[in-house]
């Protein structure tokens, strides 16, 4: 007779000596080092990371994911020409590069998405987005169900989208809103001011509230949600941040001599706008947030949210019982 | 190459350049520090007979003393028992689960011994397979309570292992990361072990046992974890005492003969198990435990039900419901034989009852017959009797009649009328 009782009551154990920090102290155990054990075994396996990118085509979307990742991963630099015409339909190309940095690897993915709000009619112009998005979380979740498992599930799922407000100055599009409003239940909406050299200081700031309001209004959240945030340490960090959102952004992938110093910018004949300046434009903010500080974030919400609530939904569609194929006799005895 | 290494992790991607620092470098560090929000949670399961120090390693190790009383001999059987702690050391929490085995070898028919440990590693796989096949699930906030490590216990005996540990390694073997330790090594001189650890490991290899093996593809520790594969099964001596030797406090154990200290390497291999278990490959055994012994629990126990992979055109489906269908169906199964075998538990029972019923039947009328014959006889012999008594009546009157007739020939003729009686009577 066994008992199968693991008790997870949380007893505190008395320790004998202080635990210390240092190794020479007197009990000092070693729980610590799973720290670098598990960060080395991350390095190792190398990390991805997709990021889709959508709005009207001339908004400088291919340009800003240059910038931000400082190399050529976008459509645009792999064998995109400029007098490409316009789809007749929105299209969805995805291009994948690795990069390293200090030792860490990373799989990026670029979802492009051309021929988004080009068109005349424009009604739906979001489906075959959404459409790519679950496609890429019924593929994860294929692979998931399966009885021999990969070690490692590829993961092709949209971390984060960066949705491209064109920089009118007036208020959002009927476009912008709707595109947010169905795509924002399934992924990382994140919306940036495109364009943003065109407006003074203050048509910005005005613009942003505007923006935000309107957003609010529509029941649209935007990462990071309301909703996610863990603590109190989390709402402080993202409430400063939903703040100051929309970003409004310039890219540039040319470098330009200011003070003596190599930075990316855009020339024109008033002045040279600095890329990177947070008084010219807040690129380096976007920059910060999606990439040194909320980037593994960004791949855990759509992990354990994103993806949780469309496999839930797509478990109980199907019933919970295995599909009838008709294609062969093999199949349809497979599963019961 | 970095080439290669893009093929490796891209499948046919490009290495490009950068130009310029991005930043995510600091992937490693958001990933870490996430973790460090949420804990970490460890559980060790120890193996071993009573008596062999069990508690007393896991208090050496973890520096705390743990709760719990000293098990006796006497257990009817094997039982598991649990603990969970919460430790903390610098910024990390660590929830460490501690399961050790209660009268472990000490029944006289140990046959059976290994099945409780067996159920119990399965039963905590059972428990996450099931929470993974839920439909709404919350594993990112799950109290794993897989068994990350088992160290089993080898007692000091000096010759090889026993019959009981070959058995029970072996079961455990494709279900757990075994590191097997020689418990109390103090008794055992340095050269009687070197021969006994060389007996050890070379039983474990003729029989098959997969023992955990120190991971050595990262070249930042394949040196050490490759040392240290060498010296399994580690010889430990555990002691929360302290005492002092020169001028520091130390853990040790006091003899007449000398002082054992725990945490010198040339008494015993505890420094290196803690090395090896703790500070250098606590993360690969988390690792090994979910990538493999729970991915094959999982691909078992979904075959078993019958489950087969689908081919990439048709939908996945959820296994837990699939699972409770199956189970349903089972049991309908099982009910429908019940049922079958009730029925014909009654039928049986009226068919009994139909020749008991004859045979009393037969009985009731052999009985009859009888009585009647008994009847018959005794009015035979009331018929019989009542002649005799009619014949005795009638001989009585015969010779009544006759005696008066005497009687009344003597009154009238004297004696020759008896003369001529008795000639008469001649």
């Amino acid at each position: 007779m066994s008992e199968l009782v693991p008790e997870p009551r949380q007893k505190p154990a008395v320790p004998m000596k202080p635990m210390g920090i240092n190794a020479n102290l007197l009990g000092y155990i070693g729980i610590d080092t799973i720290i670098e054990q598990m960060r080395k075994k991350t390095m190792k396996t190398g990390f991805d990371f997709n990021i889709m990118v959508v709005g009207q085509s001339g908004l400088g979307k291919s340009t800003l994911v240059n910038t931000l990742f400082k190399s050529q991963v976008s459509r645009k630099s792999s064998g995109w020409n400029r007098e490409e015409k316009i789809p007749k339909t929105v299209e969805i190309k995805a291009i994948g590069h690795v990069i390293e940095e200090g030792g860490v690897k990373m799989k990026l993915t670029v979802i492009d998405t051309p021929g988004f709000g080009d068109q005349i009619n424009n009604e739906n112009c979001w489906e075959p987005i959404e459409k790519y998005i679950n496609e890429q979380y019924e593929k994860f979740l294929k692979e998931e169900v399966n009885i021999a498992r990969k070690k490692r599930i590829p993961d092709t799922r949209v971390h984060c989208c960066l949705y491209f407000i064109s920089p009118t100055g007036h208020s959002l599009r009927p476009l912008d809103l709707e595109f947010m409003k169905h795509l924002s239940k399934v992924v990382n909406i994140i919306p940036v001011i495109a364009k943003a050299d065109t407006m003074t200081l203050e048509e910005k700031t005005e613009f942003k509230q505007r923006v935000r309001k309107e957003l609010e209004v529509n029941g649209i959240e935007f990462y990071p949600q309301k909703e996610f945030d863990e603590d109190l340490e989390d709402k402080t960090e993202n409430d400063k941040i939903r703040e100051s959102m929309p970003f409004a952004v310039v890219g540039s992938d040319k470098e330009y001599q200011v003070n003596g110093k190599r930075v990316l910018g855009r020339k024109t004949p008033w002045g040279i706008i600095e890329v990177e300046n947070l008084t010219h434009c807040e690129f380096a903010l976007l920059r910060d947030f999606v990439i040194r500080t909320h980037l593994q974030d960004l791949k855990e919400v759509t992990h354990n949210i994103h993806y949780e609530t469309y496999r839930a939904k797509r478990l109980n569609d199907n019933g919970g019982l295995p599909p009838m194929t008709v294609e062969t006799e093999e199949n349809h005895e497979s599963n019961l | 190459t970095a080439a290669a290494d893009g093929a490796a992790l891209g499948e046919g991607c490009r290495t490009v350049p950068l130009s310029g620092h991005v930043g995510f470098d600091s992937l490693p560090d958001q990933l870490v520090n996430k973790s460090v929000n949420h804990g970490f949670c460890f559980n060790i399961l120890c193996v071993g007979e009573t008596g062999l120090g069990k508690s007393t390693l896991m208090d050496t190790l973890f520096n705390t003393k743990f709760e719990g009383d000293p098990a006796s001999h006497s257990q009817p059987g094997v039982q598991l028992k649990s603990n969970t702690y919460d430790l903390q050391e610098s910024n990390v929490n660590l929830k460490l689960t501690i399961v050790s085995t209660v009268g472990f070898g000490d029944q006289i028919n140990k046959e059976d011994s290994y099945k409780p440990i067996v159920e119990f590693i399965d039963a905590q796989f059972e428990a996450y397979l099931q929470e993974e096949l839920k439909i709404k699930r919350v594993l990112h906030n799950y109290h794993d309570t897989r068994i990350h490590a088992c160290l089993y216990f080898i007692a000091p005996t000096g010759h090889s292992l026993k019959s009981l540990d070959l058995v029970t390694m072996k079961k455990l073997d494709s279900k757990v990361n075994i590191i097997p330790i020689i418990a109390k090594s103090d008794a055992i001189s340095k050269s009687e072990l070197t021969k006994f650890k060389i007996k050890i490991t070379s039983e474990l290899v003729s029989n098959g046992v997969q023992i955990y093996q120190f991971p050595t593809d990262d070249e930042s520790v394949a040196e050490i974890n490759g040392t240290m594969n060498a010296h399994l099964p580690f010889a430990v001596i555990g002691s929360t005492e302290e005492l002092k030797i020169g001028n520091k406090m130390m853990k040790a154990r006091q003899y007449p003969w000398g002082t054992v200290q725990v945490e010198n390497e040339t008494h015993c291999d505890f420094v290196k198990l803690r090395e090896m278990l703790i500070r250098v490959n606590m993360e690969d055994l988390r690792e090994q435990t979910h990538t493999r012994h729970y991915e094959l629990y999982r691909r078992c126990k979904l075959e078993e039900m019958g489950f087969k992979d689908t081919d990439p055109d048709s939908k996945p489906f959820s296994l837990q419901e699939t699972y409770e269908a199956k189970r349903n169906e089972f049991l309908g199964e099982l009910q429908k034989k019940e049922e079958a075998m009730r029925q014909m538990f009654v039928q049986r029972v009226k068919e009994k009852e139909a020749e008991l019923k004859e045979a009393e039947k037969e009985l009731h009328e052999k009985f009859d017959r009888l009585k009647k014959l008994h009847q018959d006889e005794k009015k035979k012999l009331e018929d019989k009797k009542k002649s005799l008594d009619d014949e005795v009546n009638a001989f009585k009157q015969r010779k009544t009649a006759a005696e008066l007739l005497q009687s009344q020939a003597q009154q009238a003729g004297g004696s020759q009328t008896l003369k001529r009686d008795k000639e008469r009577k001649k």
